[in-house]
Protein backbone atom coordinates (compact mmCIF):
# COMPACT_ATOMS: atom_id res chain seq x y z
CA UNK A 1 0.00 0.00 0.00
CA UNK A 2 2.73 2.43 1.04
CA UNK A 3 4.30 1.35 -2.71
CA UNK A 4 1.23 2.55 -3.90
CA UNK A 5 1.15 5.73 -2.31
CA UNK A 6 4.40 6.74 -3.05
CA UNK A 7 3.27 6.27 -6.72
CA UNK A 8 0.74 8.56 -6.89
CA UNK A 9 1.96 11.70 -5.81
CA UNK A 10 5.25 10.79 -8.09
CA UNK A 11 2.93 10.80 -10.90
CA UNK A 12 1.37 14.09 -10.34
CA UNK A 13 4.96 15.53 -9.32
CA UNK A 14 6.93 14.85 -12.70
CA UNK A 15 3.49 15.62 -14.73
CA UNK A 16 3.48 18.96 -12.32
CA UNK A 17 7.15 19.56 -13.41
CA UNK A 18 6.77 18.08 -17.03
CA UNK A 19 3.91 20.63 -17.60
CA UNK A 20 5.84 23.70 -15.95
CA UNK A 21 8.85 23.09 -18.00
CA UNK A 22 6.79 23.04 -21.28
CA UNK A 23 4.90 26.37 -19.89
CA UNK A 24 8.30 27.80 -18.96
CA UNK A 25 10.20 26.92 -22.19
CA UNK A 26 6.60 28.28 -24.35
CA UNK A 27 6.22 31.74 -22.05
CA UNK A 28 10.12 32.16 -22.43
CA UNK A 29 9.22 32.04 -26.62
CA UNK A 30 6.76 34.67 -26.36
CA UNK A 31 9.79 36.89 -25.28
CA UNK A 32 12.40 36.01 -26.82
CA UNK A 33 13.31 33.06 -29.26
CA UNK A 34 17.30 33.03 -30.21
CA UNK A 35 17.24 33.76 -33.89
CA UNK A 36 13.66 35.13 -35.59
CA UNK A 37 11.11 31.82 -36.23
CA UNK A 38 10.78 33.36 -39.73
CA UNK A 39 14.27 34.51 -40.70
CA UNK A 40 15.55 32.39 -43.76
CA UNK A 41 19.12 32.19 -43.81
CA UNK A 42 20.76 30.43 -46.81
CA UNK A 43 23.97 29.38 -45.85
CA UNK A 44 22.20 27.38 -42.66
CA UNK A 45 20.25 25.42 -44.70
CA UNK A 46 19.71 21.71 -42.96
CA UNK A 47 22.73 22.87 -40.45
CA UNK A 48 22.65 19.90 -38.12
CA UNK A 49 22.38 20.86 -34.31
CA UNK A 50 25.39 22.98 -32.70
CA UNK A 51 26.03 25.16 -30.60
CA UNK A 52 24.75 28.13 -32.89
CA UNK A 53 21.38 25.78 -33.09
CA UNK A 54 20.63 23.59 -30.97
CA UNK A 55 18.10 22.17 -32.94
CA UNK A 56 19.83 22.74 -35.99
CA UNK A 57 18.10 24.07 -39.04
CA UNK A 58 15.59 23.48 -41.76
CA UNK A 59 15.37 23.51 -45.27
CA UNK A 60 15.21 27.63 -45.54
CA UNK A 61 18.07 27.96 -42.76
CA UNK A 62 15.12 28.80 -40.17
CA UNK A 63 16.55 28.32 -36.64
CA UNK A 64 14.35 25.03 -35.62
CA UNK A 65 14.61 25.81 -31.66
CA UNK A 66 12.81 29.05 -32.09
CA UNK A 67 10.43 27.57 -34.58
CA UNK A 68 9.57 24.95 -31.81
CA UNK A 69 9.68 27.54 -28.90
CA UNK A 70 6.47 29.34 -31.26
CA UNK A 71 5.00 26.33 -32.54
CA UNK A 72 4.88 24.88 -28.91
CA UNK A 73 2.58 28.09 -28.22
CA UNK A 74 0.47 27.83 -30.75
CA UNK A 75 -0.55 24.24 -29.77
CA UNK A 76 -0.69 25.11 -25.93
CA UNK A 77 -2.80 27.91 -26.73
CA UNK A 78 -5.12 25.88 -29.03
CA UNK A 79 -5.17 23.35 -26.52
CA UNK A 80 -6.17 25.69 -23.69
CA UNK A 81 -8.70 27.40 -25.68
CA UNK A 82 -10.24 24.16 -26.23
CA UNK A 83 -10.53 23.10 -22.99
CA UNK A 84 -12.15 26.67 -22.29
CA UNK A 85 -14.73 26.50 -24.58
CA UNK A 86 -15.54 22.31 -24.46
CA UNK A 87 -14.86 22.22 -20.44
CA UNK A 88 -17.11 25.20 -20.18
CA UNK A 89 -19.90 24.81 -22.03
CA UNK A 90 -19.55 20.78 -20.94
CA UNK A 91 -19.36 21.70 -17.18
CA UNK A 92 -22.86 23.51 -17.38
CA UNK A 93 -24.63 21.23 -19.62
CA UNK A 94 -23.67 17.93 -16.80
CA UNK A 95 -24.40 20.32 -13.97
CA UNK A 96 -27.54 21.32 -15.13
CA UNK A 97 -28.71 17.81 -16.70
CA UNK A 98 -27.53 15.91 -14.00
CA UNK A 99 -28.73 17.61 -10.79
CA UNK A 100 -32.05 18.96 -12.47
CA UNK A 101 -32.46 15.03 -14.38
CA UNK A 102 -35.76 14.44 -16.41
CA UNK A 103 -36.57 13.95 -20.02
CA UNK A 104 -34.11 17.36 -21.39
CA UNK A 105 -31.59 14.87 -19.56
CA UNK A 106 -32.76 12.07 -21.73
CA UNK A 107 -32.60 13.29 -24.54
CA UNK A 108 -29.30 15.11 -24.41
CA UNK A 109 -27.32 11.60 -23.27
CA UNK A 110 -29.04 10.05 -26.48
CA UNK A 111 -27.33 12.38 -27.96
CA UNK A 112 -24.04 12.52 -26.47
CA UNK A 113 -23.86 8.87 -26.91
CA UNK A 114 -23.99 9.19 -30.53
CA UNK A 115 -21.50 11.77 -30.50
CA UNK A 116 -18.98 10.12 -28.00
CA UNK A 117 -19.05 7.48 -30.19
CA UNK A 118 -17.70 9.01 -32.90
CA UNK A 119 -13.99 9.67 -33.23
CA UNK A 120 -13.23 13.07 -32.41
CA UNK A 121 -10.75 13.68 -34.98
CA UNK A 122 -13.19 13.09 -37.78
CA UNK A 123 -16.01 15.17 -36.22
CA UNK A 124 -13.44 18.01 -36.35
CA UNK A 125 -12.60 17.53 -39.74
CA UNK A 126 -16.46 17.41 -40.33
CA UNK A 127 -16.23 20.78 -38.56
CA UNK A 128 -13.43 21.76 -40.56
CA UNK A 129 -14.59 21.43 -44.35
CA UNK A 130 -17.43 23.75 -43.65
CA UNK A 131 -15.71 26.57 -41.48
CA UNK A 132 -12.48 25.60 -43.09
CA UNK A 133 -9.12 25.74 -41.54
CA UNK A 134 -7.01 27.87 -39.55
CA UNK A 135 -5.99 28.07 -36.07
CA UNK A 136 -9.34 29.53 -34.13
CA UNK A 137 -11.73 27.26 -36.79
CA UNK A 138 -9.84 24.25 -35.08
CA UNK A 139 -10.05 26.07 -31.72
CA UNK A 140 -14.05 26.18 -32.25
CA UNK A 141 -14.40 22.33 -33.90
CA UNK A 142 -12.13 20.69 -31.15
CA UNK A 143 -13.95 22.71 -28.56
CA UNK A 144 -17.50 21.88 -30.11
CA UNK A 145 -16.29 18.04 -30.56
CA UNK A 146 -15.23 18.19 -27.10
CA UNK A 147 -18.05 18.99 -24.92
CA UNK A 148 -20.24 15.58 -24.64
CA UNK A 149 -17.15 14.10 -22.78
CA UNK A 150 -17.48 16.58 -20.36
CA UNK A 151 -21.00 16.81 -20.05
CA UNK A 152 -20.92 13.23 -19.14
CA UNK A 153 -17.99 13.42 -16.66
CA UNK A 154 -19.32 15.88 -15.22
CA UNK A 155 -23.41 14.95 -14.94
CA UNK A 156 -21.83 11.58 -13.57
CA UNK A 157 -20.60 13.54 -10.86
CA UNK A 158 -23.56 15.66 -10.19
CA UNK A 159 -25.52 12.61 -9.65
CA UNK A 160 -23.66 10.78 -7.15
CA UNK A 161 -23.20 14.06 -5.16
CA UNK A 162 -26.81 15.66 -5.29
CA UNK A 163 -28.41 12.86 -3.14
CA UNK A 164 -25.67 13.58 -0.31
CA UNK A 165 -26.18 14.60 2.87
CA UNK A 166 -24.86 17.78 2.70
CA UNK A 167 -27.05 18.84 -0.36
CA UNK A 168 -30.36 17.71 1.11
CA UNK A 169 -29.20 19.94 4.59
CA UNK A 170 -28.15 23.08 2.48
CA UNK A 171 -31.59 22.76 0.67
CA UNK A 172 -33.37 22.41 3.98
CA UNK A 173 -31.35 25.73 5.08
CA UNK A 174 -32.87 27.51 1.99
CA UNK A 175 -29.69 27.71 -0.31
CA UNK A 176 -31.02 28.21 -3.82
CA UNK A 177 -30.38 25.26 -7.09
CA UNK A 178 -27.75 27.74 -8.71
CA UNK A 179 -25.82 27.96 -5.02
CA UNK A 180 -26.17 24.37 -4.75
CA UNK A 181 -24.35 23.50 -7.91
CA UNK A 182 -21.81 25.62 -7.81
CA UNK A 183 -21.13 26.66 -4.21
CA UNK A 184 -21.51 23.54 -2.72
CA UNK A 185 -21.11 20.97 -5.43
CA UNK A 186 -18.88 21.62 -7.84
CA UNK A 187 -16.21 21.95 -5.34
CA UNK A 188 -16.38 18.48 -4.60
CA UNK A 189 -16.45 17.38 -7.98
CA UNK A 190 -13.03 19.67 -8.69
CA UNK A 191 -10.77 16.86 -8.69
CA UNK A 192 -12.59 14.33 -11.77
CA UNK A 193 -13.08 17.78 -13.42
CA UNK A 194 -9.56 18.71 -13.67
CA UNK A 195 -8.51 15.27 -14.45
CA UNK A 196 -11.30 15.59 -17.44
CA UNK A 197 -10.09 18.95 -18.19
CA UNK A 198 -6.24 17.54 -18.18
CA UNK A 199 -7.16 14.84 -20.27
CA UNK A 200 -8.79 17.24 -22.77
CA UNK A 201 -6.25 19.27 -23.30
CA UNK A 202 -4.07 16.52 -24.26
CA UNK A 203 -6.27 15.28 -26.84
CA UNK A 204 -6.44 18.62 -27.75
CA UNK A 205 -2.91 18.69 -28.66
CA UNK A 206 -3.22 15.46 -30.04
CA UNK A 207 -6.13 16.48 -32.33
CA UNK A 208 -4.53 19.90 -33.07
CA UNK A 209 -0.79 18.63 -34.47
CA UNK A 210 -2.42 15.92 -36.08
CA UNK A 211 -4.36 18.12 -37.75
CA UNK A 212 -1.91 20.53 -38.62
CA UNK A 213 -0.07 17.65 -40.14
CA UNK A 214 -2.53 17.00 -42.67
CA UNK A 215 -2.46 20.38 -43.35
CA UNK A 216 -5.75 21.19 -42.38
CA UNK A 217 -5.06 22.70 -39.16
CA UNK A 218 -3.24 25.82 -38.24
CA UNK A 219 -2.32 27.89 -41.11
CA UNK A 220 1.01 29.67 -41.96
CA UNK A 221 1.98 32.13 -40.36
CA UNK A 222 1.05 30.63 -37.36
CA UNK A 223 3.76 28.54 -36.46
CA UNK A 224 2.83 24.52 -36.02
CA UNK A 225 4.21 21.71 -34.69
CA UNK A 226 2.46 19.20 -36.60
CA UNK A 227 3.06 21.05 -39.95
CA UNK A 228 6.64 21.06 -39.08
CA UNK A 229 6.11 17.79 -39.07
CA UNK A 230 4.89 17.45 -42.42
CA UNK A 231 7.25 19.67 -43.88
CA UNK A 232 10.19 17.61 -42.53
CA UNK A 233 9.45 14.64 -43.72
CA UNK A 234 10.50 15.13 -46.98
CA UNK A 235 13.78 15.47 -45.91
CA UNK A 236 13.94 13.00 -43.26
CA UNK A 237 16.76 11.35 -44.85
CA UNK A 238 19.21 14.34 -44.80
CA UNK A 239 17.84 15.53 -41.99
CA UNK A 240 15.81 13.51 -39.07
CA UNK A 241 16.27 16.84 -36.73
CA UNK A 242 13.62 18.98 -38.35
CA UNK A 243 11.51 15.84 -37.56
CA UNK A 244 12.92 14.82 -34.06
CA UNK A 245 12.23 17.94 -32.31
CA UNK A 246 8.86 19.33 -33.14
CA UNK A 247 8.06 15.82 -32.19
CA UNK A 248 9.29 15.61 -28.99
CA UNK A 249 7.73 18.72 -28.40
CA UNK A 250 4.31 16.99 -28.82
CA UNK A 251 5.27 14.45 -26.71
CA UNK A 252 6.40 16.28 -23.47
CA UNK A 253 3.44 18.69 -24.03
CA UNK A 254 1.34 15.58 -24.22
CA UNK A 255 2.98 13.62 -21.71
CA UNK A 256 2.99 16.20 -18.74
CA UNK A 257 -0.80 16.54 -18.83
CA UNK A 258 -1.62 13.10 -19.08
CA UNK A 259 0.61 12.23 -15.82
CA UNK A 260 -0.93 15.46 -14.14
CA UNK A 261 -4.49 13.88 -15.04
CA UNK A 262 -3.36 10.58 -13.59
CA UNK A 263 -2.14 12.17 -9.78
CA UNK A 264 -4.95 13.98 -9.97
CA UNK A 265 -7.49 11.17 -10.90
CA UNK A 266 -5.87 8.89 -7.89
CA UNK A 267 -5.60 12.30 -5.71
CA UNK A 268 -9.03 12.57 -5.69
CA UNK A 269 -10.58 9.23 -5.76
CA UNK A 270 -9.96 5.78 -5.02
CA UNK B 1 -34.15 -11.57 -26.86
CA UNK B 2 -35.82 -8.65 -25.36
CA UNK B 3 -31.86 -7.72 -24.79
CA UNK B 4 -30.78 -7.56 -28.77
CA UNK B 5 -34.47 -5.84 -29.34
CA UNK B 6 -33.43 -3.07 -27.20
CA UNK B 7 -30.02 -2.25 -28.56
CA UNK B 8 -31.33 -3.01 -32.33
CA UNK B 9 -33.37 -0.08 -31.43
CA UNK B 10 -30.73 1.88 -30.25
CA UNK B 11 -28.98 1.17 -32.88
CA UNK B 12 -31.49 2.16 -35.32
CA UNK B 13 -32.10 5.44 -33.43
CA UNK B 14 -28.37 6.14 -33.42
CA UNK B 15 -27.65 5.73 -37.19
CA UNK B 16 -31.03 7.87 -37.42
CA UNK B 17 -28.85 10.77 -35.68
CA UNK B 18 -25.68 9.99 -36.42
CA UNK B 19 -26.68 10.17 -40.59
CA UNK B 20 -29.03 12.93 -39.81
CA UNK B 21 -26.47 15.24 -38.15
CA UNK B 22 -24.01 14.54 -41.38
CA UNK B 23 -27.07 15.32 -43.74
CA UNK B 24 -27.65 18.82 -41.73
CA UNK B 25 -24.05 19.64 -41.44
CA UNK B 26 -23.79 19.89 -45.36
CA UNK B 27 -27.18 21.79 -45.71
CA UNK B 28 -26.04 24.46 -43.94
CA UNK B 29 -22.95 25.17 -45.81
CA UNK B 30 -23.51 29.15 -47.15
CA UNK B 31 -23.47 29.05 -50.81
CA UNK B 32 -25.33 25.97 -52.16
CA UNK B 33 -24.11 23.16 -54.18
CA UNK B 34 -26.07 24.60 -57.10
CA UNK B 35 -23.57 27.41 -56.91
CA UNK B 36 -20.84 26.01 -56.21
CA UNK B 37 -21.30 23.34 -59.06
CA UNK B 38 -21.41 26.07 -61.50
CA UNK B 39 -19.10 28.72 -60.25
CA UNK B 40 -19.53 32.26 -60.17
CA UNK B 41 -20.78 33.06 -63.57
CA UNK B 42 -23.67 31.13 -63.68
CA UNK B 43 -27.03 33.11 -64.31
CA UNK B 44 -29.83 33.41 -62.24
CA UNK B 45 -31.86 30.68 -64.34
CA UNK B 46 -29.53 28.53 -64.59
CA UNK B 47 -28.87 28.30 -60.80
CA UNK B 48 -32.33 27.35 -60.44
CA UNK B 49 -33.20 25.07 -62.91
CA UNK B 50 -29.88 23.27 -61.37
CA UNK B 51 -31.40 23.34 -58.07
CA UNK B 52 -35.06 21.92 -58.96
CA UNK B 53 -33.15 19.40 -60.80
CA UNK B 54 -30.74 18.30 -57.76
CA UNK B 55 -34.04 18.45 -55.34
CA UNK B 56 -32.29 21.61 -53.38
CA UNK B 57 -35.62 23.16 -53.63
CA UNK B 58 -37.77 20.74 -51.24
CA UNK B 59 -37.77 21.35 -47.58
CA UNK B 60 -34.78 19.99 -45.35
CA UNK B 61 -36.85 16.84 -44.07
CA UNK B 62 -37.81 15.74 -47.30
CA UNK B 63 -34.46 16.05 -48.50
CA UNK B 64 -33.07 14.07 -45.82
CA UNK B 65 -35.32 11.05 -46.55
CA UNK B 66 -34.42 11.37 -50.23
CA UNK B 67 -30.91 11.15 -49.44
CA UNK B 68 -31.06 8.54 -46.74
CA UNK B 69 -33.13 6.69 -49.29
CA UNK B 70 -30.53 6.70 -52.27
CA UNK B 71 -27.85 6.08 -49.40
CA UNK B 72 -28.90 3.15 -48.12
CA UNK B 73 -28.94 1.24 -51.50
CA UNK B 74 -25.75 2.29 -52.68
CA UNK B 75 -26.04 5.60 -54.50
CA UNK B 76 -23.87 8.55 -52.43
CA UNK B 77 -24.37 11.42 -54.98
CA UNK B 78 -21.62 12.80 -57.17
CA UNK B 79 -18.72 14.17 -56.52
CA UNK B 80 -18.15 18.04 -57.59
CA UNK B 81 -14.73 18.13 -58.82
CA UNK B 82 -14.95 14.52 -60.79
CA UNK B 83 -18.39 14.35 -61.97
CA UNK B 84 -18.43 10.67 -60.26
CA UNK B 85 -20.44 8.35 -58.42
CA UNK B 86 -19.11 8.74 -54.90
CA UNK B 87 -19.60 5.44 -54.30
CA UNK B 88 -17.26 4.30 -57.34
CA UNK B 89 -14.32 7.03 -55.67
CA UNK B 90 -14.77 4.94 -52.21
CA UNK B 91 -15.25 1.40 -53.05
CA UNK B 92 -11.41 0.57 -53.64
CA UNK B 93 -10.45 2.11 -50.66
CA UNK B 94 -12.26 0.85 -47.93
CA UNK B 95 -10.20 -2.36 -48.13
CA UNK B 96 -6.83 -0.40 -47.59
CA UNK B 97 -8.30 1.29 -44.73
CA UNK B 98 -9.94 -2.19 -43.56
CA UNK B 99 -6.41 -4.48 -43.48
CA UNK B 100 -5.22 -1.34 -41.66
CA UNK B 101 -7.38 -1.34 -38.93
CA UNK B 102 -7.43 -5.01 -38.86
CA UNK B 103 -4.19 -5.38 -38.47
CA UNK B 104 -3.76 -2.47 -36.18
CA UNK B 105 -6.35 -4.36 -34.24
CA UNK B 106 -4.47 -7.18 -34.11
CA UNK B 107 -1.51 -5.78 -32.75
CA UNK B 108 -3.19 -4.69 -30.32
CA UNK B 109 -4.23 -7.43 -29.28
CA UNK B 110 -0.98 -9.41 -29.75
CA UNK B 111 1.13 -6.56 -27.50
CA UNK B 112 -1.96 -5.66 -25.06
CA UNK B 113 -3.16 -8.64 -23.17
CA UNK B 114 -0.26 -10.49 -22.17
CA UNK B 115 1.90 -7.38 -21.29
CA UNK B 116 -1.76 -6.55 -19.29
CA UNK B 117 -1.57 -9.59 -17.13
CA UNK B 118 2.26 -9.57 -16.36
CA UNK B 119 2.20 -6.24 -15.03
CA UNK B 120 -0.83 -6.85 -13.41
CA UNK B 121 0.47 -9.86 -11.69
CA UNK B 122 3.81 -8.40 -11.24
CA UNK B 123 1.80 -5.25 -9.26
CA UNK B 124 4.90 -2.51 -8.26
CA UNK B 125 7.52 -5.00 -9.23
CA UNK B 126 10.76 -3.95 -10.85
CA UNK B 127 9.50 -5.11 -14.14
CA UNK B 128 6.19 -3.99 -13.75
CA UNK B 129 7.15 -0.10 -12.37
CA UNK B 130 9.49 -0.04 -15.64
CA UNK B 131 6.82 -1.24 -18.33
CA UNK B 132 3.64 1.25 -16.87
CA UNK B 133 6.71 4.03 -17.10
CA UNK B 134 7.31 3.13 -20.86
CA UNK B 135 3.93 2.49 -21.64
CA UNK B 136 2.81 6.12 -20.08
CA UNK B 137 5.36 7.57 -22.64
CA UNK B 138 4.18 5.82 -25.49
CA UNK B 139 0.49 6.63 -25.11
CA UNK B 140 1.21 10.32 -25.38
CA UNK B 141 3.50 9.71 -29.10
CA UNK B 142 0.59 10.71 -31.67
CA UNK B 143 0.54 8.14 -34.13
CA UNK B 144 1.76 9.75 -37.29
CA UNK B 145 5.32 10.90 -35.30
CA UNK B 146 5.68 7.30 -34.53
CA UNK B 147 4.96 6.95 -38.37
CA UNK B 148 7.65 9.24 -39.10
CA UNK B 149 9.96 7.53 -36.79
CA UNK B 150 9.28 4.50 -38.30
CA UNK B 151 9.99 5.39 -41.28
CA UNK B 152 13.40 6.91 -40.33
CA UNK B 153 14.75 4.22 -37.75
CA UNK B 154 13.24 0.97 -40.12
CA UNK B 155 13.01 2.16 -43.59
CA UNK B 156 15.76 5.15 -43.99
CA UNK B 157 18.77 3.42 -41.19
CA UNK B 158 18.10 -0.20 -41.34
CA UNK B 159 16.35 -0.25 -44.84
CA UNK B 160 13.77 -3.16 -43.63
CA UNK B 161 11.32 -1.70 -46.05
CA UNK B 162 11.02 1.14 -48.98
CA UNK B 163 9.16 4.10 -47.73
CA UNK B 164 6.88 5.52 -50.32
CA UNK B 165 6.70 2.41 -52.52
CA UNK B 166 3.02 1.44 -51.55
CA UNK B 167 2.18 -1.83 -53.27
CA UNK B 168 -1.75 -2.27 -54.62
CA UNK B 169 -3.64 -5.67 -53.31
CA UNK B 170 -4.64 -6.16 -56.76
CA UNK B 171 -0.72 -6.37 -57.92
CA UNK B 172 0.86 -8.74 -55.02
CA UNK B 173 -1.49 -9.25 -52.54
CA UNK B 174 1.40 -10.02 -50.13
CA UNK B 175 3.70 -6.93 -50.91
CA UNK B 176 0.46 -4.99 -49.68
CA UNK B 177 0.23 -6.75 -46.53
CA UNK B 178 3.76 -6.31 -46.01
CA UNK B 179 3.93 -2.47 -46.73
CA UNK B 180 0.99 -1.86 -43.95
CA UNK B 181 2.94 -3.70 -41.42
CA UNK B 182 4.96 -0.18 -39.90
CA UNK B 183 1.63 1.93 -40.30
CA UNK B 184 -0.59 -0.51 -38.52
CA UNK B 185 2.38 -0.36 -35.79
CA UNK B 186 2.34 2.95 -35.47
CA UNK B 187 -1.48 3.17 -35.37
CA UNK B 188 -1.20 0.19 -32.91
CA UNK B 189 1.16 1.01 -29.81
CA UNK B 190 -0.31 4.11 -28.68
CA UNK B 191 -3.25 2.55 -28.20
CA UNK B 192 -1.86 -0.77 -26.95
CA UNK B 193 0.02 0.87 -24.20
CA UNK B 194 -3.72 2.44 -23.50
CA UNK B 195 -4.92 -1.34 -23.40
CA UNK B 196 -2.06 -2.46 -21.64
CA UNK B 197 -2.97 -0.17 -18.76
CA UNK B 198 -6.79 -0.72 -18.56
CA UNK B 199 -6.05 -4.15 -18.97
CA UNK B 200 -3.74 -4.16 -15.91
CA UNK B 201 -6.08 -2.19 -13.68
CA UNK B 202 -8.99 -4.47 -14.80
CA UNK B 203 -6.93 -7.57 -13.74
CA UNK B 204 -5.88 -6.28 -10.50
CA UNK B 205 -9.41 -5.44 -9.53
CA UNK B 206 -10.41 -8.55 -10.00
CA UNK B 207 -7.37 -10.17 -8.18
CA UNK B 208 -8.62 -8.53 -4.94
CA UNK B 209 -11.94 -10.51 -5.25
CA UNK B 210 -13.01 -12.86 -3.02
CA UNK B 211 -13.63 -15.17 -5.95
CA UNK B 212 -9.56 -15.39 -6.40
CA UNK B 213 -9.18 -16.10 -2.75
CA UNK B 214 -11.19 -19.33 -3.05
CA UNK B 215 -9.91 -20.02 -6.42
CA UNK B 216 -6.21 -20.13 -4.32
CA UNK B 217 -7.21 -21.35 -1.65
CA UNK B 218 -8.41 -24.88 -3.60
CA UNK B 219 -4.76 -25.08 -4.36
CA UNK B 220 -5.11 -23.42 -8.09
CA UNK B 221 -1.41 -22.58 -9.38
CA UNK B 222 -1.34 -18.79 -10.47
CA UNK B 223 -1.67 -19.01 -14.64
CA UNK B 224 -4.64 -21.31 -13.89
CA UNK B 225 -6.32 -19.02 -11.68
CA UNK B 226 -5.70 -15.95 -14.07
CA UNK B 227 -6.77 -18.01 -17.49
CA UNK B 228 -9.58 -19.61 -16.09
CA UNK B 229 -11.16 -17.49 -13.39
CA UNK B 230 -9.46 -13.48 -14.07
CA UNK B 231 -9.14 -12.94 -17.42
CA UNK B 232 -12.53 -13.66 -18.38
CA UNK B 233 -13.78 -11.13 -15.74
CA UNK B 234 -10.90 -8.80 -16.42
CA UNK B 235 -11.80 -8.68 -19.60
CA UNK B 236 -15.51 -7.38 -19.78
CA UNK B 237 -14.75 -3.56 -19.20
CA UNK B 238 -11.64 -3.77 -21.70
CA UNK B 239 -14.00 -5.06 -24.26
CA UNK B 240 -15.86 -1.60 -24.17
CA UNK B 241 -12.49 0.09 -24.56
CA UNK B 242 -11.53 -2.12 -27.41
CA UNK B 243 -14.53 -1.19 -29.46
CA UNK B 244 -13.76 2.39 -28.72
CA UNK B 245 -10.25 1.79 -30.26
CA UNK B 246 -11.43 0.44 -33.43
CA UNK B 247 -13.16 3.93 -34.38
CA UNK B 248 -10.08 5.43 -33.22
CA UNK B 249 -7.44 3.39 -35.24
CA UNK B 250 -10.22 4.18 -37.99
CA UNK B 251 -9.87 7.41 -37.44
CA UNK B 252 -5.86 7.64 -37.29
CA UNK B 253 -5.39 5.33 -40.64
CA UNK B 254 -6.36 8.33 -42.16
CA UNK B 255 -3.92 10.38 -40.78
CA UNK B 256 -1.09 7.42 -41.03
CA UNK B 257 -1.66 7.37 -44.53
CA UNK B 258 -0.31 10.62 -45.36
CA UNK B 259 2.85 9.50 -43.84
CA UNK B 260 3.32 5.96 -45.67
CA UNK B 261 2.01 7.71 -48.89
CA UNK B 262 -1.31 4.96 -48.82
CA UNK B 263 -4.16 5.99 -51.19
CA UNK B 264 -6.90 5.36 -49.49
CA UNK B 265 -10.35 7.18 -47.78
CA UNK B 266 -7.84 9.32 -46.02
CA UNK B 267 -5.78 10.84 -49.00
CA UNK B 268 -9.26 11.44 -50.77
CA UNK B 269 -11.22 12.59 -47.60
CA UNK B 270 -8.52 15.57 -47.54
CA UNK B 271 -8.35 16.64 -50.85
CA UNK B 272 -12.35 16.63 -50.64
CA UNK B 273 -11.91 18.96 -47.59
CA UNK B 274 -9.60 20.73 -49.15
CA UNK B 275 -11.70 21.06 -52.95
CA UNK B 276 -15.18 21.45 -50.74
CA UNK B 277 -16.42 18.75 -52.52
CA UNK B 278 -19.08 17.95 -50.38
CA UNK B 279 -20.74 14.66 -51.52
CA UNK B 280 -17.64 12.99 -51.08
CA UNK B 281 -17.01 14.12 -47.79
CA UNK B 282 -20.59 13.52 -46.52
CA UNK B 283 -20.14 9.43 -48.00
CA UNK B 284 -16.96 8.99 -46.34
CA UNK B 285 -17.77 10.48 -43.01
CA UNK B 286 -21.59 8.40 -43.18
CA UNK B 287 -19.82 5.58 -44.42
CA UNK B 288 -17.29 5.44 -41.01
CA UNK B 289 -20.04 6.45 -38.72
CA UNK B 290 -21.50 3.95 -39.74
CA UNK B 291 -19.46 0.84 -39.18
CA UNK B 292 -18.62 2.48 -35.84
CA UNK B 293 -21.83 2.61 -34.62
CA UNK B 294 -22.24 -1.02 -36.08
CA UNK B 295 -19.05 -2.12 -34.41
CA UNK B 296 -20.41 -0.82 -30.99
CA UNK B 297 -23.63 -2.63 -31.48
CA UNK B 298 -21.88 -6.04 -32.23
CA UNK B 299 -19.27 -5.84 -28.99
CA UNK B 300 -23.08 -4.75 -26.72
CA UNK B 301 -24.53 -7.80 -28.23
CA UNK B 302 -20.99 -9.77 -27.59
CA UNK B 303 -21.51 -8.26 -24.10
CA UNK B 304 -24.91 -9.34 -23.30
CA UNK B 305 -23.74 -12.87 -24.20
CA UNK B 306 -20.10 -12.77 -22.21
CA UNK B 307 -21.92 -11.36 -18.97
CA UNK B 308 -25.43 -12.43 -18.60
CA UNK B 309 -25.88 -9.83 -15.66
CA UNK B 310 -25.76 -6.72 -18.45
CA UNK B 311 -28.21 -8.90 -20.39
CA UNK B 312 -30.80 -8.65 -17.01
CA UNK B 313 -30.22 -4.80 -16.35
CA UNK B 314 -31.77 -3.65 -19.52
Amino acid sequence: MRKDRKNKSGNLIIGASLAGFMLLFLLIGLLYTPYDPDAMSGGAKFAAPSLAHLFGCDQFGRDILSRVMKGTGTTFFVGAATVMIGGGIGLLVGAFTGYFGGWLDEILMRFNDAVVSFPSILLALVFISILGPGKYNVILALGVVFIPSFARMTRSEFISQREMDYVKSARLMGASHLRIMFIHILPNTLPTVLATAAIGFNNAVLAEAGMSYLGIGVQPPDASLGRMLSESQAYLATAPWCALFPGVAVILLALGFSLLSDGLQKKGGK
Amino acid sequence: MKYIVKKTGTLIITLLIVSFLSFMAFSVIPGDAAKSKLGTEATKEQVEALQHEMGLDKPVLVRYGLWLKDFVTGDMGESYSYSMPVQEMIADKIPVNLTMVLMGFFIILLFSIPLGIFTASHEGGMLDRFLMTCNQVVMSVPGFFLGILITYVFGLVLKWFTPGAYVSPSENFGGFLAYLIAPSIAIALPKSAMAVKMLRSSVITQLHMDYVRTAFSRGNRTGRVLGRHVLKNALIPVLTFWAMTIADIMANSIILEQVFTIPGMGSLLITSISNRDYPVVQGIIVLIAAMVVLINFTVDILYGKIDPRIRMDA
